[in-house]
């Protein structure tokens, strides 16, 4: 079948009910997007998909044929993708990292759709688990992405 | 740290891919992470003549460090980085006396080796909040050493004496003649010249530190935020397969006829079907390929032999069962700690309190599930990837496993997704022997990742414990005696199998070990060995210890007429530095406010207080609490931590953020529950982690008195679940004597 993904087209040799993480992990490489429960209960599997947020893990490969798959891969060629990233980077969100791609995703898809969240819809929207407790440092950089997302993009990035 | 497959190079402009390519060009080294300019392998003759010119840890330069010709400074770090930022503060400690900017690193774990044994009490693990404390004066060193070899150089490049040279960060300054030169110019030259005596290196005054103690900006961020972070599940190589395994429901249950194999052999993607050690394999050309199938194999589990050697875990064992036999212990226990004449003062005391306290099972649930990747290699050797945070005795046990030489084993240690304990060398919690037998069987590398499902079945658990306390008051009304009595396994116990010549520490440290002046104290343990594999969990004993202890503290205050904030002063009247600590947190709240009172949203609210002595650091805690649908709702903690002087506030700062998550989530929902030997939650559907909702505000204060340096990464998380215990008991009325609160059923306080 095949697939859009990151702007790219690819052609996969999978079965209709795989799921997506899979093929974007084993099949095409892009381990950015991660396993953490395969139930849809943690979120760390989250990627973009027409610009809304889904949960990889169980959603079957063919539901998503004739649409656009964003991974963290490519979430800083989205505008809003890209200042979410500069804004947990300068909030030094990140622990061990393992949920943050699914974190990011899942902040872009909120921001993309209402760039003016309130605190009830962020709290709605941000429900991916963290181990490590970075609830706080994701609750902080959102909010000041929603207070500024009017202003113009600074430059993303860090260091290595 | 950037690592991909097949694209850029990281911003460093070192591209760290997994391609044939690469491991052909690494074969032979340890690291087989990069071909590197001067780090040596640690087998290698001049990383031996090296050890035998210094004795001194953390003295050979060139093991540690590589200078690149831009300047960039590559280190192996003798720990892993797992979230608690480790990887930054060793930059931060190296690059201050080699006087090279923090930002300017790339950070990468250290293979194994003798090299790498920094710590001050010759071991070396990442665990027990031990690494920057424990090396903090070495690694300072190092960076002075490698300082010391630069200017060296650049003395004969420029043929001027070492003394009319100064450094600047990344550079050799000669201040009469103007010329410098980049450390990355002089690095060949420099790591050909001897280490020189650890005595000639003079270390910084603390006074002018420009990256020690500021919060100098996490190394990994950015690609934590991109993806780019590469965890041992991310690793690929050519030619690998996938693998999973279904578990024995019962750990020492073997495997019998497998039912379907056939249908099963016959699936779509199956490479091959294999009979483990207590598990079932498939391999497949990818890894939904193999979870699926072996999910579909119908096996004939067998019990356990009479004779079988390691844990069994018995058909009807329940965690409800088990802590009733914790709580029938009969006897007088194995003291850790006496002081004063507790039976004698009991016994004449008019006021006696007797209380009994229990906790519970937990799974350490990083989000990272654990996977093995192994591959032999053509010439014999085996390249290993796994999650580790204990290098060499990884390295041992795999040798061992593999049955070949250590020396022929190249371990790689990648980023955690998360540990809190979950990584050492606990048997059968490990994929990696099933990945080493895998790949020997197929002629392939394997990769075998547990599904969360089987994380969740051969996980170590945190212990469990029922303490019995007895207490006397004086007709004041204040505590003059106490007794605990834990029974219960301890961790360390639990990994070697049997009881030590004394009670585990790391089963009663938090009841053992408190600052408060009570003269006539009596600790104890009952040792019980149970079915289930244990393990070190985020801050260990002290996780459940000082729960019990603070919030039976808080029942003596209560039956005294004291109050808790108040009492706690009293029996810390004579140490100035937690007394210092404890009214530092309650300023930092604004103050003592024990309520019950009325918040401004018109909750019913109060706070609670607690105090821990983790691995050498002081905190104090006091958490705001109402109640919400019958269960506890947190809204904020202070927390004061006083680790005696710190490298990285904002690390620190992250890291009580992290220690209050785990200590509200085993305080508010978490719980390991065990059913006809099995465990009811095998995924976060029925093992419940802490949710963003339920998460409190955290406001933290550190205190740096001076005194020894304590740890970091554990320390913020005993001291929450008994200061918001306290809170809820002085909320409600009801006693809280059991983790997690979600077993408690709240009224709305009037």
């Amino acid at each position: 079948m095949e697939l859009r993904i990151n702007q790219k087209t690819y052609q996969v040799d999978a079965e209709a009910d795989t799921p997506l993480l899979w093929v974007i992990r084993d099949d095409l490489g892009l381990t950015g997007t991660k396993y953490g429960c395969g139930l849809a209960q943690c979120g760390a599997c989250s990627v973009l998909v027409d610009g809304n947020v889904v949960r990889s893990c169980v959603t079957p490969v063919a539901g998503v044929v004739g649409r656009e798959v964003t991974t963290i891969e490519a979430i800083e060629a989205d505008e809003v993708g890209k200042r979410v990233v500069a804004v947990w980077v300068e909030h030094q969100v990140a622990q061990c990292g393992y949920c943050q791609s699914g974190q990011v995703v899942a902040a872009t898809a909120l921001l993309k759709n209402n760039p003016k969240p309130d605190d009830g819809q962020i709290a709605a929207a941000m429900v991916n688990l963290c181990r490590c407790g970075t609830y706080n440092a994701i609750q902080a950089a959102v909010h000041d992405l929603a207070a500024n997302l009017a202003t113009p993009a600074a430059p993303a990035g860090g260091n290595a | 740290m950037s690592a991909r497959i097949d694209r850029e190079a990281s911003p460093l402009g070192e591209p760290i891919n997994l391609s044939r390519r690469r491991f052909l060009l690494a074969s032979g080294t340890v690291t087989g992470a990069l071909v590197l300019g001067f780090a040596l392998p640690s087998g290698s003759a001049r990383m031996q003549a090296m050890a035998a010119e210094s004795k001194a840890a953390g003295t050979q330069v060139g093991a540690f460090l590589e200078i690149r010709p831009d300047s960039t400074v590559r280190l192996l770090c003798p720990f892993i980085e797992g979230g608690q930022g480790t990887y930054t503060a060793m930059a931060q400690i190296v690059g201050e006396e080699l006087d090279a900017d923090p930002s300017t690193f790339l950070v990468e774990s250290a293979p194994p080796g003798e090299a790498y044994v920094v710590m001050e009490n010759g071991m070396r693990i990442t665990g027990g909040s031990m690494s920057v404390r424990m090396s903090y004066p070495t690694m300072r060193r190092l960076g002075a050493l490698a300082r010391a070899m630069l200017l060296q150089a650049a003395s004969a490049r420029l043929n001027v004496p070492v003394a009319a040279l100064t450094t600047e960060p990344g550079r050799v300054l000669h201040p009469v003649s103007g010329r410098s030169l980049t450390y990355g110019e002089m690095a060949a030259d420099a790591l050909d010249l001897p280490v020189p005596d650890v005595d000639s290196v003079t270390l910084r005054d603390p006074s002018q530190f420009r990256w020690i103690g500021k919060p100098v900006r996490r190394l990994d961020a950015y690609d934590k935020s991109t993806g780019k972070a590469l965890y041992s599940i991310d690793m690929q190589v050519d030619g690998m397969l996938h693998a999973a395994v279904q578990h024995a429901p019962r750990l020492g249950m073997t495997v019998g006829e497998l039912r379907n194999e056939a249908q099963v052999k016959a699936m779509e993607g199956v490479h091959s079907v294999h009979r483990l050690p207590g598990a079932v394999a498939v391999v497949a050309e990818r890894w939904w390929h193999a979870k699926r199938a072996v999910e579909a194999i119908q096996v004939d589990w067998q019990e356990a032999a009479a004779d079988a050697t390691g844990r069994v875990m018995p058909a009807d064992f329940s965690t409800v069962a088990y802590r009733e036999r914790l709580a029938n212990e009969p006897g007088p226990g194995r003291e850790a700690e006496k002081e004063g004449d507790f039976a004698g003062t009991l016994a004449k005391a008019t006021t006696r309190v007797e209380a009994t306290y229990h906790n519970q099972y937990l799974n350490h649930a990083q989000l990272e599930p654990p996977s093995a990747l192994a591959r032999f290699n053509p010439d014999g050797t085996l390249d290993i990837w796994l999650p580790n945070q204990a290098q060499d005795m990884f390295l041992a046990d795999i040798a061992k496993c593999a049955a070949i030489d250590p020396s022929r084993i190249n371990l790689h240690s990648p980023l955690l997704g998360g540990f809190f304990g979950r990584h050492f060398l606990y048997e059968t919690a490990n994929p990696y022997p099933q990945a080493i037998e895998l790949a020997k069987a197929v002629g392939r590398p394997i990769k075998l990742i547990w599904s969360r499902e089987e994380e969740f079945l051969r996980d170590a658990l945190r212990p469990m414990a029922v303490v019995k306390f007895r207490a006397a008051l004086d007709d004041k009304g204040l505590p003059v005696a106490l007794e605990a009595v834990s029974a219960t396994e301890g961790p360390t116990e639990s990994l070697a199998g049997k009881p030590g010549d004394q009670p585990d520490p790391t089963a009663l440290e938090g009841l053992a070990g408190k600052s408060y002046a009570i003269p006539h104290r009596r600790i104890a343990q009952n040792y019980v060995k149970g079915p289930v594999v244990l393990g070190y969990w985020r801050s260990v004993g002290n996780s459940l210890n000082d729960f019990f202890y603070e919030a039976f503290l808080d029942e003596l205050a209560d039956k005294g007429g004291q109050d808790p904030f108040e009492l706690r002063l009293h029996l810390l009247r004579d140490n100035p530095r937690l007394t210092h600590l404890l009214q530092s947190v309650v300023e930092l709240s604004g103050g003592w406010k024990r309520g019950p009172f009325t918040a401004e949203d018109g909750s019913r609210r109060a706070r609670g207080v607690a105090m821990a002595s983790p691995f050498g650091t002081e905190t104090a805690v006091v958490a705001e609490v109402s109640i919400e649908n019958g269960q506890v709702k947190v809204h904020d903690i202070w927390q004061a931590i006083d680790p005696g002087s710190i490298v990285n506030p904002a690390i620190v700062e992250a890291q009580v953020n992290g220690a209050v998550s785990l200590g509200l989530s085993q305080a508010l929902v978490e719980e390991a529950v065990y059913v006809d030997g099995k465990p009811r939650g095998r995924n976060f559907d029925l093992y419940p982690i802490l949710p963003p909702a339920r998460m409190a505000r955290v406001h933290v204060k550190v205190i740096e008195s001076g005194a020894k340096m304590g740890g970091i990464g554990e320390p913020p998380l005993p001291a929450v679940a008994p200061a918001v215990a306290n809170a809820v008991a002085r909320l409600t009325g009801q006693r809280i004597r059991s983790m997690p609160f979600s077993s408690y059923t709240f009224s709305q306080p009037a």
